[in-house]
């Protein structure tokens, strides 16, 4: 193996480990909001540095290889994604630690039936099994999860949407106070965005493996991806 | 424009260019690569018959300019050369005057009009973006001047005689970064009035200067495609592997 290529698998490495960080601050956060886990949250939100540490160190290092290496092709297509995933992979630790903050504020806990309707969980789990799918993907360099990943996001929105109503009825009929009901939404925003990042991060694989530009086109006429609303 | 058509080239029995067929359009930088021995500087050279001057050689195909067959038995090879200037790999200035160099090609072709032949001096001194270096010293001899400023002044050669097509055999590989960068430039200037084919070494030099890019192995023109094409997509294995340094 060249020595260019062993440069690239450690880039690779970097990042797959900031993924696994993420992944593991994701499912605290969940732990944690579902079970109204302020220890946990707390350890959640002390971890960000780490992620953040992560994301200049990526940079870093790819700005070097560049610099070093003038890659081109897959190998700069590669580089210019791992660039790009690191940041949306921080940003995603960011709302993780945003909802970390929410819970040790004692700011949104609804009642365990009004959870159940929101289908908070659900989401949660949506959103980090697109988080490690994308992981997969990049991992086996294989885009064939792509479309699932994206259209795992549908489902995510709709949840959301649909919180929008429920929340606003449950304010409404007074099963929750208002702030506990708008800061209930701020969380579920977050993991709405969180889906939406899972979904960049998808695009990104997608240029780096096929080559292939997804980003802002609202058919993603990839075979491996579903043809409308994405 | 040029255009080949089925080029297969031999030296004695060895098939150094297979079924070839390209077409290069007017005002474009195109850029030939592969390993060493690969076809594509035989290829460049088929394109003003340099590689007439090799006796075992044979070639099957055509090779036009502008719809012409530049190897049909009527095709006066010196006038050919005049329309197809050539730069080759080390600067190979004349022992002669930096002037001198410059007005060969003309001096050659029967021109006299010392005017015209002042005028057409300082021309291609310019287009060569030399003429600031060299203005006060054009008696000097062209040996005193670096080996960025004879590459320079060996495209003031080739210019002088007014080509259409120039082709450039790794133009920069003996030269500095500086005087890389300058020939660079150059092409990008010269690309404006020239058809401009370049075979490099050098793939971020590829990368920098061409529109095209040609890609050749073992004879064979594995790919030939946009540059940016070739640097960020390339269709074929072989290209991806050549180019990320992963050949062999």
């Amino acid at each position: 193996m060249k020595h260019t290529e062993k440069e690239l698998i450690t880039l690779k490495e970097e990042v797959s480990e900031m993924w696994r960080l993420v992944l593991s601050q994701l499912e605290k956060v969940k732990q944690a909001f579902l079970n109204n886990d302020i220890e946990l949250a707390r350890e959640v939100a002390s971890r960000e540095k780490r992620v953040n540490s992560f994301e200049l160190k990526i940079d870093s290092d790819c700005e070097n290889y560049i610099a070093l290496y003038n890659p081109v092709a897959i190998d700069l297509r590669l580089v210019l994604s791992l660039i790009k995933i690191s940041i949306t992979l921080e940003r995603i630790a960011d709302f993780a630690d945003g909802i970390a903050k929410n819970i040790i504020d004692r700011g949104a806990d609804p009642d365990g039936d009004l959870k159940e309707d929101l289908q908070i969980e659900i989401m949660f789990d949506a959103v980090i099994e697109m988080l490690s799918d994308s992981y997969v993907a990049l991992d086996s360099e294989n885009t064939r999860l792509s479309g699932k990943i994206l259209a795992k996001d549908e489902t995510v929105d709709e949840i959301y949407r649909n919180a929008i109503k429920i929340l606003s009825d449950a304010i409404r009929d007074k099963k929750i106070d208002a702030e506990n009901g708008l800061k209930t939404m701020l969380v579920m925003r977050k993991i709405e965005r969180i889906g939406d990042h899972c979904s960049n991060i998808v695009e990104e694989i997608v240029f780096y493996i096929d080559a292939k530009v997804l980003k802002h086109s609202r058919n993603k006429t990839s075979p491996t991806l579903p043809k409308e609303g994405l | 424009m040029l255009e080949t058509k089925n080029i297969d080239f031999y030296y004695g029995s060895f098939h150094a260019l297979k079924n070839i067929a390209m077409k290069i359009e007017d005002h474009t930088v195109t850029a030939f690569i592969g390993p060493s021995g690969c076809g594509k500087s035989t290829f460049l050279r088929l394109f003003n018959r340099m590689n007439d001057l090799i006796p075992s050689m044979r070639l099957t195909g055509e090779c036009l300019i502008d719809g012409e067959d530049i190897y049909h038995k009527s095709v006066d090879v010196a006038k050919l050369r005049k329309r197809v200037g050539m730069v080759f790999q080390k600067p190979n200035p004349f022992p002669k005057t930096i002037f001198e160099n410059v007005a060969y090609g003309l001096r050659v072709d029967g021109v006299n009009d010392g005017r015209f032949i002042a005028r057409r001096v300082e021309e291609s001194l310019q287009s060569a973006a030399l003429w600031e270096e060299v203005k006060d010293k054009l008696k000097k001899s062209a040996f005193e001047l670096s080996g960025g400023q004879q590459q320079r002044l060996c495209i003031a050669r080739a210019l002088a005689i007014a080509p259409s097509i120039i082709l450039m055999d790794e133009p920069a590989s003996a030269l500095d970064p500086i005087s890389t960068s300058k020939i660079e430039d150059l092409i990008h200037i010269l690309k404006k009035d020239y058809t401009i084919v370049i075979v490099t070494h050098n793939m971020q030099q590829a990368a920098r200067v061409s529109d095209k890019t040609g890609f050749f192995m073992l004879g064979e023109l594995i790919e030939y495609d946009d540059t940016k094409k070739i640097f960020m997509n390339p269709e074929k294995e072989e290209t991806q592997n050549y180019i990320t340094g992963r050949f062999g």
